[in-house]
């Protein structure tokens, strides 16, 4: 019995070649408490990715564990292999693993002492890594025109980011995440504290940006996964329950959980 | 419907209205009674202090007792000032924050980041307690630490070092609770971009709790610009102006308990006083102010 289940849950998880990242056996607990068990997946390169789940599934905590964020507190314990191109980030320091990968987080959280413009540069301001005038003038310009929010602030790149409003607060926040050009974003329920409008612009952005970078969205908004997602992870009760393409777990979910849950029978 | 109910339920309308007016009026007269204090403090000062605020009285030494009895036998204003006291608080108020801030700074962010530890409960407990200690015990301390084994004699150090002692909890205190106040998410922020510990507290947490921790640190010069009993025992009293800090040194409260020992010099009390408060006050105003700011 038991072998025939181990098998069912493989067929539920797609199997992605040449992941750019990939996590072997990864679990998170929490002092005892197990979040996050054994999850074991590959990330496609250049693709949107969403971790979708009911709250508590441990949907947050898995991607946290990614950058290793885990490790600023004491009672959480992670283990488990991830793999960034082919090295086992658990052997870098954690200063280059969060260099490699951008993180965006559920409320917008631009540093409030710092102007846009500091804000944009942040990464490199706070490293101590000095650039000429230049070379900082081409990152802001560069990623605020990523994120759409060039032309917004360009004539108050040097006001206080907090003036700005949610949205564009949160796509400067993108934009400090992609002034280090990250091989991977992370992003954490990013459009949590929008509006809709504000939520669509950012959805727009993460559509653009997997052109040149791979993006792992967490979101408990099923419409968000199905609009921009290319592949979705169905999580519950710190399980990985089902991985596919996005299309295909809409329309055929495998899983008798999944599919409850994207037909709205809990959540 | 309403009608009913009128008819069930008494109206006592009539004597809530009267209930709420005496408390009004209880409220009135109690919060006058708690602010009346400080108003007649300072009225008195002003009223028996200002005839002898002039340039002089902040740029002159204190006067010896035979000049002010003379000018008072032929009613005129007391010569001389108390430029000794300034210079001596400023002195030892300076060097005492000089060494209280940061060790205070430093223990806060210790107790912020191991809010768990026991050794972090320890120092918070031992902070608490420090706060209690009579500022006169402090000025024993220091009396026996510096006095009599470092500058082997009164001086300012030893002064500074009993109200850096009596700085410290308040600065610890504040640091911590500047820092609990900023979200983590900024502090997430700055390590998900692969910021070291070390730069994130030096670089995000201290700029963004600048204006809580400068609160704190006025709160407790105010605190201490006051203190006359600790200096008693360390700094002593000067009657010339010091910058040696091994030296004796005045200081304003130190020189209101002179004149209040000599019976010519009266007058200066008041003034000094009223310098004193108008000082603490301006301390407490300001930081009120930039508290008030950040919110």
């Amino acid at each position: 019995m038991l072998p025939e289940e181990d098998k069912n849950m493989n067929e539920n998880i797609l199997e992605i070649k040449d992941p750019v990242l990939t996590l072997e056996g990864l679990s998170v607990a929490y002092d005892t408490n197990v979040a996050v068990k054994n999850v074991s997946v590959g990330f496609k390169k250049n693709s949107v990715t969403a971790i979708m789940g009911p709250s508590g599934c441990g949907k947050s905590t898995l991607l946290r564990a990614i950058n290793r964020m885990h490790e600023l507190y004491e009672n959480i314990e992670t283990t488990g292999k991830i793999i960034l191109n082919g090295q086992d980030i658990m052997d870098m320091s954690t200063i280059k693993v969060r260099r490699r990968m951008g993180m965006v987080f559920q409320r917008p959280n631009p540093f409030p002492t710092m102007s846009i413009y500091d804000n944009v540069i942040a990464g490199y301001k706070l490293n101590g890594i000095k650039l000429k005038k230049g070379q900082k003038d081409d990152i802001v310009e560069r990623s605020l025109q990523d994120v759409t929010l060039w032309d917004e602030v360009k004539d108050s790149l040097f006001k206080k980011g907090t003036f700005l409003s949610g949205g564009q607060q949160q796509r400067l926040c993108i934009a400090r995440a992609l002034a280090f050009s990250p091989e991977i974003i992370l992003l954490d329920e990013p459009t949590s504290a929008l509006d809709p409008i504000a939520t669509a612009k950012i959805e727009d952005l993460l559509v653009k940006l997997k052109e040149s970078y791979t993006i792992i969205l967490v979101t408990h908004n099923m419409a968000q996964a199905a609009r921009i997602s290319d592949y979705s992870l169905f999580m519950y009760l710190g399980e990985l329950v089902e991985y596919d393409k996005t299309k295909k777990m809409f329309t055929n979910p495998k899983d008798i959980r999944t599919e409850e849950y994207l037909t709205g029978k809990f959540g | 419907m309403v009608k009913e109910k009128d008819s069930v339920i008494k109206d006592h309308s009539g004597s809530r209205l009267l209930k709420d007016k005496i408390f009004l009026i209880g409220i009135i007269i109690f919060s006058v009674i708690t602010i009346s204090p400080i108003l007649l403090i300072i009225g008195k000062l002003i009223v028996k202090g200002y005839r002898q605020i002039s340039l002089d009285f902040l740029i002159e030494t204190t006067p010896n007792t035979f000049e002010a009895m003379t000018s008072i036998a032929n009613g005129e204003r007391i010569p001389g000032g108390i430029a000794n006291g300034i210079t001596g608080t400023l002195l030892m108020v300076l060097l005492a924050a000089v060494i209280a801030i940061p060790i205070g700074l430093i223990t806060g962010i210790y107790l912020y980041e191991n809010q768990e530890k026991r050794l972090a409960g320890v120092i918070r407990n031992i902070s608490d307690i420090l706060q209690g200690v009579p500022s006169i015990v402090l000025g024993l301390i220091a009396y026996l630490w510096v006095v009599k084994h470092v500058t082997q004699g009164f001086s300012a150090l030893a002064g500074s070092t009993a109200l850096a002692i009596m700085m410290l909890p308040m600065i610890v205190r504040s640091t911590e609770e500047t820092f609990k106040m900023i979200p983590n998410a900024i502090k997430e922020a700055a390590l998900a971009l692969g910021v070291p510990y070390y730069r994130v507290i030096l670089q995000i947490l201290i700029p963004t709790g600048f204006s809580g921790l400068l609160t704190g640190i006025l709160l407790s010069i105010s605190r201490v610009i006051g203190e006359t009993a600790p200096l008693m025992l360390t700094a002593l009293g000067s009657s010339v102006i010091n910058w040696d800090v091994t030296k004796p040194t005045s200081s304003i409260p130190l020189l209101i308990w002179e004149f209040y020992n000599d019976p010519n010099m009266v007058d200066l009390i008041w003034s000094s006083s009223l310098l004193l408060m108008g000082i603490v006050l301006a301390f407490n105003l300001i930081s009120k102010q930039i508290a008030a700011r950040r919110r």
